[in-house]
């Protein structure tokens, strides 16, 4: 334990190297050089930071830890108050690993405007790492909201084709959310007097206001990770964000979501949750099931992976909302290895596209042949993402479904059906793109992963097999988390002894 | 006792001497006189409001109670000071470059500022109405500044029949609140209703009729829908300087005077104009997001926007309470400091020379000007109301009062509106930054304006940092409106 503000410094680190950038001047390819150089130490420096948190994080606490206090907007009682627990700190470690990996993965492919790629990514991690540490919830919505411009400019300058209509897309979507969060914050501020998150995980709202709460939380967070229907922003976002900005929404952005339902709709409207429960399930399994069909019917690798993404985020809903052990945990495992394997696989596309310039799956096929470094890491992460046992993919949808079928058999069944599916089509795809014949002309002159490419997913990689062979390393840091949290929802059903909506709806009958 | 009465309206005494000798050096001196009178107009600005911030601020009534000094008062006022002074300081150069550089332009923007002070510690029905028409004649004659320009005297016109219009209205509404009410003193008025509501009645007609005039009036000068109507017009026809002019500081001046004319003397009857301004304040918030969306002009586009924010400003106000007024200052506060940097962005539009007010002369302006665009960039994110920007705090502010007081629907629509009108400051965003450069602005823009582009453009980036001065007076100045 040190005395440090080890929080605050992992924050506004980042920040620190925006400044060094911006005081960068001179010849065009020397700032840009320098420009990469600043980006990647700051990030890598901050991630050294916040490794601390791994090796000082007190496993058998379901308490916040590295608390900080600061007085911010007295008047109102918001305060700058920071603070990790077991279902947040690890996603700090994956904002501050994801970062400088997407620094490296840019080195080459960002050629225009680098100084300003190199700010947006940095100011973009603070404020992640800022959302997954904040304990106030206004501090929380400053962070989660503010977060929209940088990815905003980083999906308009850097992306693709159609990179405005994605970009504004991304950004309304999520705004139209977030203000309808902001209202229920305001709401919960005057209901309860604060918004002091640890305050308010143990408030009791009345139940008629609840429904209200959560369905806003519901509009903000489920836009966020994203849910069915409203996912369609997401294949836009992510075909037209550069490699690293995918890398960045899949891995960090669309956790936010999963994190706000944990962090939020579960603990602080317990009724509100069992009651919208069905509800939940059904877009998870429709997320699920649906989206893997419509992920094997695509033409573009991004956007197939975009819809796998949806679909394992139905998952993290899943398991959320049963509210188990298992499903729960299962759920913050789940976005974790998900956070690493989206993120590979984005970078893994990110690979061909560099040499390429084309996404489209039918422009490739026999990359083996050239690339046997390549397809080894794409089999590897495609086999993560399908959930093959030995692999962290697999152990967040299997402790998911555990939870799930404690539930309801016919979720689980259901769910279960999503996983065949899975890996239908990523092995559908990892056979035309990887294998057959390399007959195309533009291809035989392909190279295989360099030194840089390497580093990128060599991190990565131990990470896959780290969470698949041992994850109990993970599991214990927010098991006592997630078992406080649990007690505390079973605490309050039997008080208030609330029901979900399909009882509500009988009893009414 | 005139002696103590000049005393407490010190700052209004100072502008009216200073204003007139300004005038006395621009008539003997002639025109080769307007910069100096421009910058001493400047200075005497910035003089007055040190004077006025250093005096105690709560000087109490003067003028048998026509005229008040309150933490409010002082706050807005202040507000309206440092708002003239930088239109002033703005219209330097582009005066000069159009060969308008007169000396009566600094003159009647000081006797509009007077005007406006005037209308912010008006205390009975009459003084506002002086001030407000000090402050209105002013503003016509600078609408039409450039006479030989076809668009500005149009838009002087325009200006001068709708507001001498809403003008009537106002006074309609002032004379049927005396008929029924029997006095115009805000402090007679406010005992007369608060004797009504004690006594469990419901005013009369008239003075509902009177109090309707009365707002219809009061919303025509802040440009609220539906009479928002010359708004458009004017501020894309007058000089560019002019409308950094008019969206800044007789827009806080007016919200001012709404503010205590509605929490004034008809507090007491909530029930009465609530519903009033919760219909005008959505009616701003969406004419103001959607129509906003197909300009091409850059001006028109910030009369739209400007039309919306005020619609935001009323949201607090319609909450009726004094986390309402407190969101009002802090508001107007905030929206000072955007559109004055914003002004400066696009006064700093030009080529070769010329004046361009279109949006898609910003294109890729990322390229050729990066701190400019980068400033405007805070500013549009800002308005659109993005934390961690100053805008949201504003925003945030009024629709905690809005949600205090239960108008949950109105903060819903507010909220929503936010979302259509952020679409089209992003498209600014969009033009300078994701699409390829046009022919670049003329450069250097002038020390001046970078000062003023700094420091707006600062103050909105770092707010969230240190934004305790600001709120504490804010809250200091509303909490004195409600002290009686």
């Amino acid at each position: 334990m040190t005395s440090w503000p080890i929080l605050s410094l992992v924050t506004f680190l980042p920040l620190a190297g925006v400044a060094f950038i911006l005081f960068i001047r001179g010849e065009p390819d020397l700032v840009a050089r320098n420009a990469r150089y600043v980006a990647l130490w700051t990030s890598l420096i901050t991630f050294v930071v916040s490794l601390s948190l791994w090796f000082g994080f007190d496993r058998g606490s379901a308490a916040f830890q590295f608390t900080e206090y600061a007085e911010w907007m007295p008047g109102l009682g918001f305060a700058y108050s920071m603070g990790v627990d077991g279902i947040s700190v690890l996603f700090v470690l994956l904002s501050t690993l994801l970062t400088p990996l997407c620094v490296i993965a840019s080195w080459d492919a960002i050629k225009v405007r680098v100084k300003e790629y190199m700010i947006a990514f940095l100011v973009l991690e603070t404020l992640m790492v800022g959302m997954f540490c904040a304990l106030d919830f206004m501090v929380f919505y400053v962070f989660f909201e503010g977060v929209l411009i940088p990815m905003f400019l980083i999906i308009g300058i850097w992306g693709g084709e159609r990179r405005v209509y994605a970009a504004f897309k991304f950004f309304l979507y999520t705004l139209t959310g977030s203000v309808l969060l902001l209202l229920a914050l305001l709401a919960m501020y005057f209901e309860s007097g604060t918004t002091d998150i640890p305050t308010l995980l143990v408030y009791d709202f009345p139940p008629a206001m609840q429904t209200w709460l959560w369905l806003a939380f519901f509009a903000s967070f489920a836009v966020k990770v994203p849910m069915w229907p409203v996912h369609t922003w997401l294949p836009d976002a992510h075909v037209e964000a550069p490699t690293a900005g995918s890398v960045i929404l899949a891995g960090v952005l669309l956790k936010m979501g999963g994190y706000g339902f944990l962090r939020f709709s579960l603990p602080m409207l317990p009724d509100a949750s069992v009651f919208f429960t069905p509800f939940v399930f059904t877009l998870s399994i429709i997320a699920i099931v649906y989206t893997s069909l419509v992920a094997l019917a695509q033409e573009d690798m991004k956007k197939l992976i975009a819809y796998s993404s949806v679909a394992h985020m139905g998952f993290v809903t899943l398991g959320t909302f049963t509210v188990t052990q298992q499903g729960v945990e299962g759920a913050l495992f789940q976005m974790l290895s998900h956070g690493v394997v989206s993120a590979a696989l984005f970078l893994i596309v990110g690979v061909v596209y560099d040499r390429m310039h084309t996404r489209l799956i039918s422009r490739y096929g026999g990359l083996v042949d050239r690339m046997p470094a390549y397809a080894l890491s794409f089999m590897i992460f495609m086999l993560a993402s399908v959930g093959l046992p030995g692999t962290g993919g697999f152990v967040g949808e299997f402790l998911v479904l555990v939870g799930a079928f404690q539930v309801s058999t016919w979720v689980a069944l259901l769910a279960a059906s999503g996983m065949v599916l899975g890996a239908a089509y990523m092995l559908y795809l990892y056979r035309r793109v990887i294998f057959g014949i390399l007959s195309k002309a533009d291809l035989k002159t392909i190279l295989d992963l360099n030194r840089r490419e390497a580093v990128v997913f060599a991190p990565l990689l131990v990470l896959v097999f780290w969470m698949g062979i041992y994850p109990m390393s993970f599991i214990d840091i927010f098991s006592a988390t997630v078992a406080n949290l649990i007690a505390d929802h079973e605490q309050a059903m039997a008080a208030s002894g609330g029901g979900s909506m399909w009882a509500v709806l009988w009893t009414a009958q | 006792m005139i002696g103590s009465d000049l005393m407490v309206a010190l700052p209004e005494v100072m502008i009216a001497v200073l204003a007139t000798a300004l005038l006395m050096i621009g008539v003997f001196r002639g025109n080769q006189s307007a910069s100096s009178v421009l910058m001493l107009s400047v200075v005497s600005l910035m003089l007055v409001l040190a004077v006025l911030v250093l005096r105690p601020s709560d000087q109490g009534g003067a003028f048998g109670g026509l005229f008040v000094v309150d933490g409010f008062a002082v706050f807005m006022k202040g507000l309206v000071l440092i708002g003239s002074a930088v239109a002033m300081l703005m219209s330097l150069r582009y005066l000069e470059r159009a060969q308008a550089l007169r000396f009566e332009y600094p003159v009647l923007m000081l006797f509009a500022t007077l005007g406006m002070m005037m209308m912010i510690s008006a205390e009975d029905l009459l003084s506002l109405y002086i001030g407000l028409e000090l402050q209105s004649l002013s503003l016509y004659v600078i609408a039409a500044f450039r006479r030989d320009n076809l668009r500005s005297t149009e838009a002087g016109l325009k200006y001068f029949v709708l507001g001498a219009l809403s003008s009537g209205m106002l006074l309609y509404g002032a004379s049927l609140i005396y008929g029924f009410a029997g006095t115009t003193s805000f402090q007679a008025l406010a005992s007369v209703f608060a004797e009504l509501s004690v006594a469990g009645e419901a005013p009369s007609l008239g003075l509902v009729v009177g109090l309707v005039f009365l707002v219809a009036g009061l919303a025509f000068k802040v440009s609220a829908v539906p009479f928002h109507m010359w708004t458009p017009d004017v501020y894309e026809g007058a000089p560019t300087p002019v409308t950094a002019f008019f969206a800044t500081a007789p827009k806080v001046a007016a919200m001012a005077l709404f503010v205590r004319v509605i929490m004034g003397p008809f507090g007491e009857f909530v029930g009465q104009w609530q519903q009033i301004l919760v219909f005008i304040s959505i009616g701003s918030m969406v004419l103001g997001a959607l129509a906003a969306i197909n300009q091409t002009n850059i001006k028109r586009l910030m009369a739209y926007s400007s039309i919306g924010h005020v619609g935001y400003a009323l949201v607090g106000l319609a909450a009726g309470t004094e986390a309402g007024v407190n969101g009002v200052v802090v508001y107007m506060a905030i929206y000072l400091v955007m559109n004055m940097g914003t002004f400066a962005c696009i006064l700093c539009m030009r080529r070769k020379d010329v004046m361009v007010e279109e949006i898609n002369d910003l294109k890729g302006l990322s390229k050729s000007n990066p701190l400019m665009a980068l400033v405007l960039a805070i500013f549009m994110f800002s308005m659109a109301g993005i934390p961690p920007l100053a805008g949201f705090f504003g925003k945030l502010y009024v629709f905690m009062a809005a949600i205090d007081a239960g108008l949950y629907a109105l903060a819903v629509v507010g909220v929503l509106s936010s979302v259509v009108g952020a679409f089209y400051y992003l498209r600014i965003v969009k033009l300078m930054y994701f699409d390829e450069p046009s022919e670049a602005f003329d450069q250097p823009i002038g020390g001046e304006m970078v000062l003023i582009l700094a420091g707006t453009g600062t103050a909105i980036l770092l707010f969230f940092v240190f934004p305790g001065p600001l709120l504490d007076s804010a809250a200091a100045a509303a909490a004195t409106l409600f002290a009686g």
